[in-house]
């Protein structure tokens, strides 16, 4: 059985981890390369770069961080932050990325999935959708969860979907850093709009909101960062605890 | 060492691969012309995309003949797997035809098969001392089916049994991404290397 993932998200910015509330009052939370290497061995199923500055100054940077990481941590590598084209998107994958999120650029120019599908496969191309909820459904923001384009996300998902991305990371901004859970009703409108992996994101507090994500019909990964980060949670925890509540998880003996 | 010609065919992550080698200590070199197979004991053939953009990459590099040629120990991950076969419906098109089969969707949901699901293993050497249900990582939307059910050394469910690896020949093929796979993946690599010098 396809087990449910346990996602730990990396917010770098100028080569350190950071974490902020609602994308704003950014902490220090370590170096990017050791804190994958932890995470790994502790058991997460995926680790997720997301190069919250985005800018070309630190695309060097970002590229050896992930070449260092690729080098050292042999589960798979998400990489999201500045990807606007299709050799963007290579030379992330070929600093040793396995897949690679894209979001703003998308919006802009929806054919980039297209593009980035058929060169790659739609199995790399995840498109990163930050949501807020905006008169009972939800509106779709870009760059860091500044600006709001009017577009409805679950119709995004649905058209995205379709160009071949090839999964969906799914972030409410509403609940980013809050602590208060997931937003579910979002999960699962998104499931009813998409086949495509969803991964959770934005929210986590303890193990009861990633168990509550990851009931079928919502989604299939949690992303997660302050929780681990300050090891609040530990992923074995994490895991053993989601475990006894009946998902299907992915349990790692931790020497 | 053994010299193992990882094939790059332009388009994903290679490091993988060939830091995964170099930790069992093989000695991987990227390969990306005809040249570039000589003196290789084995080929590892990664994949990444979809089967036709990926034999459109080969023809370009003038891959496609050397490859049908090869008759030593060859690792096909993945899509690599997938172009072993005659040919993928995932692109109505042939592939390296080495071995007798066609590559077919599969039909589980969430597609594509995204993460990590128990792998059934016979016990072939590539699964020496992997216990049977040991868990691997998987990206894909289609799988192989052989003409010949002898040659499956591996199978999982997603949606229905599939075929999760295959041996037929010096030709072996893997589904899922044993170089990603944490400690269970280098172990089976580390079976593949150590077969090559074996046999080397």
């Amino acid at each position: 059985m396809l087990r449910s993932r346990i996602i730990p998200c990396l917010d770098v910015a100028n080569g350190r981890v950071v974490k902020g509330v609602q994308f704003v009052n950014l902490t220090d939370e370590g170096d990017p390369v050791e804190l994958a290497a932890r995470y790994t061995a502790e058991g997460a199923d995926e680790i997720c770069f997301l190069d919250i500055t985005a800018s070309h100054e630190n695309r060097g940077t970002l590229l050896d961080i992930v070449r260092r990481t690729a080098e050292h941590v042999f589960v798979p590598l998400t990489v999201g932050g500045g990807v606007r084209t299709v050799e963007d998107m290579r030379a992330v994958l070929r600093a040793g990325a396995d897949k690679v999120t894209v979001n703003t650029a998308a919006i802009d120019r929806p054919d980039l999935i297209n593009e980035c599908s058929a060169a790659f496969g739609a199995q790399c191309v995840v498109v990163a959708v930050d949501a807020r909820r905006s008169n009972g459904s939800w509106e779709v923001y870009t760059h860091g969860g500044r600006n709001p384009t009017g577009i409805d996300a679950i119709e995004w998902i649905r058209g995205v979907t379709g160009r071949g991305a090839g999964e969906i990371l799914l972030t409410s901004m509403d609940r980013d850093g809050t602590k208060d859970g997931y937003d579910l009703p979002l999960l699962e409108a998104a499931r009813a709009a998409t086949s495509v992996p969803i991964v959770a994101s934005g929210g986590a507090g303890d193990p009861s909101d990633l168990a509550a994500a990851l009931q079928p019909g919502r989604a299939d990964a949690a992303l997660a960062a302050s929780i681990f980060h300050r090891s609040e949670y530990p992923i074995p925890v994490v895991k053993e605890s989601l475990a006894e509540a009946g998902i299907p998880m992915r349990i790692v003996e931790v020497a | 060492m053994t010299r193992l010609a990882v094939i790059d065919h332009g388009a994903g992550n290679l490091v993988s691969i060939q830091r995964a080698l170099e930790v069992v200590g093989g000695d991987p070199r990227i390969a990306g012309t005809p040249d570039d197979l000589a003196g290789a004991d084995a080929i590892v053939l990664p994949g990444v995309g979809a089967t036709g953009a990926a034999m459109a990459r080969l023809e370009q590099q003038d891959l496609i003949e050397p490859l049908q040629r090869w008759d030593g120990p060859l690792l096909g991950i993945c899509v690599g797997m997938q172009l072993l076969f005659d040919s993928s419906d995932e692109d109505g098109g042939a592939c390296l035809g080495l071995v007798p089969g066609s590559v077919q969707a599969i039909t589980g949901r969430p597609l594509p098969h995204m993460g990590w699901n128990d792998v059934w293993t016979s016990d072939d050497p590539l699964f020496e001392d992997v216990p049977s249900g040991s868990l691997f990582t998987f990206v894909h939307s289609f799988a192989a089916v052989p003409d010949d059910p002898a040659i499956v050394t591996a199978t999982s469910d997603h949606g229905g049994r599939f075929v999760a690896a295959v041996r037929d020949r010096t030709y072996l093929g893997l589904q899922f991404h044993p170089e990603r796979s944490g400690a269970s993946g280098l172990r089976v690599l580390d079976n593949f290397v150590s077969g090559v010098r074996r046999a080397a």
